[in-house]
């Protein structure tokens, strides 16, 4: 069996975000970088699956972005997975979802896997479309937004998150792909003798030039703040001052306190 | 300027979130059509042209077969929006849509602009304004994002149906878990999020909603966590709610979790961020630590 995780890394996304140069995308300056959290899952899913089929199944992890990429991507090795390719392209942030998708479809086309890991979406661009994607450009089997993953003989069961918390229960055939929701599981922390062993594990890098062949369908034109609703207080400072000003406003605006 | 609206149906139900396709097109100003996998029992009151399909037949599950039945209305009608929900059904067909017409698609578009559409990101922090390159564009509106439009009158049904079984093989419904507390009823409601740190201080955030009379909510990374049980939860995939008056505390403001509380008459949020995305719905954003403001607020609201 082949398996192949896909993983994007993402800034914090507690940090203050600014503009670039061009006003379309954020300012990388400062800003710390991780895995995206939904791709978590998605390795944590692809590993455990690797584990319970055992040797003779081989578990690639995929990820396309600048150099620093290769740390979520160490990660991914650390927590399991056995061999990485870095799809280099410092320019990453500037594609749009399909050529993002067209590039992993362009690497796996020939590769014969069986099944695909994806997160649903990402944290910072959040277009929860690139997964699906890649399963129609590949003729995959697909579903999104999974909580329940089972596989037995070629056969997967997924259990999909709907709203209210009903939950749709789906059954397809390898070849799949299926994009990983949080609470699919709990992904493991790397310890450190595996971090130490995926040291010696292989990173393929390829060029993106290699890949890439689609224009982009969509294009940015601008990236900026929520505009201001209004209405809203800030309050900041000291805390026995702040703990007596929220009293008086709930006091006066709420039945709550009297 | 056209749109084809992509209706939602679910458990034997026309879905009400549906309304807000209409909304949306009103807003665009554009031409509408629908099409709906549902019942002729469960017809939306509309009075346009509907394509529906019967989901007992094409399955309220089956994006092989929706995408074939959207693929072959989009031929006959040529609109120049193909528009879905932002939620499981939409942002699960949406870009197979996409790919079979070689279309852009936008997702989670939350307002309409002069020359294309705003949509959300980095976690509903940040907006970014998108433009299509393509004649035709799939868009999925971000619910809540339009105010539910409902025109009355009775559409005019053209049938339409799918043949093949497709890829997936729907199973069944899973019903959402029993839930232990009703915060569909709650007064106050004091919800924890992923700021309160651990689990070990959860009880932290209990004794204020005790001491306001309240109960305890919960966002989805704290649910997911296993701090607080899933009947807790607060958004889309939880419960939604509108409680007097609502205190996230350390409740960043993921878009699941704005939908399920921006009703709330009042809203405090405690967060350490001041750019978190809950300050856009709270009437007080109180910049402070968590674990150092709630039990000083606890206090002085219990004597």
């Amino acid at each position: 069996m082949k398996l192949l995780v896909c993983i994007k890394q993402v800034p914090d996304l507690e940090s203050r975000f600014k503009a670039n140069a061009e006003g379309v995308w954020y300012n990388e300056a400062d800003l710390a970088f991780r895995m995206n959290e939904y791709d978590e899952y998605a390795v944590e899913q692809s590993v455990q699956l690797r584990e319970k089929l055992g040797e003779g199944t081989e578990l690639t992890v995929l990820s396309i972005g600048p150099d620093r990429v290769v740390e979520a991507i160490k990660k991914a090795l650390a927590m399991g997975c056995d061999t990485a390719v870095h799809v280099q392209d410092a320019a990453a942030s500037g594609k749009d979802p399909w050529q993002i998708a067209s590039i992993i479809a362009a690497y796996a086309k020939d590769k014969s896997f069986d099944i695909i890991f994806t997160g649903m979406q990402s944290q910072d661009r959040g277009s929860a479309q690139v997964g699906v994607t890649v399963a129609e450009l590949l003729g995959f089997a697909c579903t999104t937004t999974i909580v329940g993953f089972e596989y037995d003989n070629g056969t997967i069961t997924a259990k999909r998150e709907l709203e209210g918390g009903i939950k749709g229960i789906v059954r397809m055939k390898s070849p799949a792909l299926v994009t990983c929701q949080l609470g699919l599981n709990i992904p493991r922390y790397p310890t450190l003798p595996n971090i130490m062993k995926a040291k010696k594990k292989e990173i393929i890098a390829i060029p993106v030039a290699d890949l890439l062949r689609e224009e982009s369908l969509a294009a940015t034109t601008s990236f900026h703040p929520p505009a201001k609703k209004g209405g809203g207080i800030v309050l900041e400072g000291d805390m026995a001052d702040l703990v007596d000003k929220v009293i008086a406003i709930l006091k006066d605006k709420t039945a709550v306190l009297r | 300027m056209k749109t084809l609206l992509i209706g939602e149906y679910r458990e034997g139900k026309l879905l009400d979130s549906t309304y807000e396709l209409l909304g949306f097109a009103a807003q665009l100003g554009a031409e509408t059509a629908m099409l709906l996998v549902g019942s002729e029992n469960q017809l939306p009151l509309y009075g346009g042209t509907l394509y529906l399909a019967d989901a007992a037949a094409c399955g309220e599950y089956n994006p092989d077969l929706h995408k074939k039945l959207i693929i072959e209305v989009v031929q006959q009608e040529n609109p120049d929006y193909i528009v879905f929900l932002h939620s499981s059904y939409g942002w699960d067909l949406a870009p197979r849509v996409a790919v079979a017409l070689k279309a852009a698609q936008i997702s989670e578009v939350i307002a309409i602009q002069d020359s294309g559409f705003e949509v959300g990101c980095c976690n509903g922090k940040m907006r970014r304004s998108v433009k299509p390159a393509t004649n035709k564009t799939v868009l999925t509106v971000q619910a809540g994002a339009f105010p539910a439009l409902q025109p009355g009158g009775l559409p005019t049904v053209h049938k339409i149906t799918s043949a093949g079984i497709g890829s997936l093989e729907f199973i069944g419904y899973e019903p959402a878990e029993k839930k232990d507390v009703d915060l569909a009823k709650a007064e106050v409601i004091v919800s924890a999020g992923r700021g309160v740190g651990k689990k070990d201080n959860i009880p932290v955030i209990q004794a204020l909603a005790k001491a306001l009379g309240g109960e305890l909510g919960a966002s989805r990374p704290v649910v997911d966590a296993g701090w607080v049980g899933h009947s807790h939860q607060v958004g889309t995939t939880g419960q939604n709610v509108s409680p007097k008056l609502y205190v996230a505390c350390g409740i960043s403001g993921a878009i699941q979790h704005l939908a399920g509380m921006k009703k709330s008459d009042f809203i405090l949020a405690i967060n350490k961020d001041k750019d978190a995305p809950i300050g856009e719905v709270a009437d007080v954003l109180v910049v402070a630590d968590v674990m150092q403001f709630v039990p000083a607020l606890t206090a002085k609201v219990a004597r």
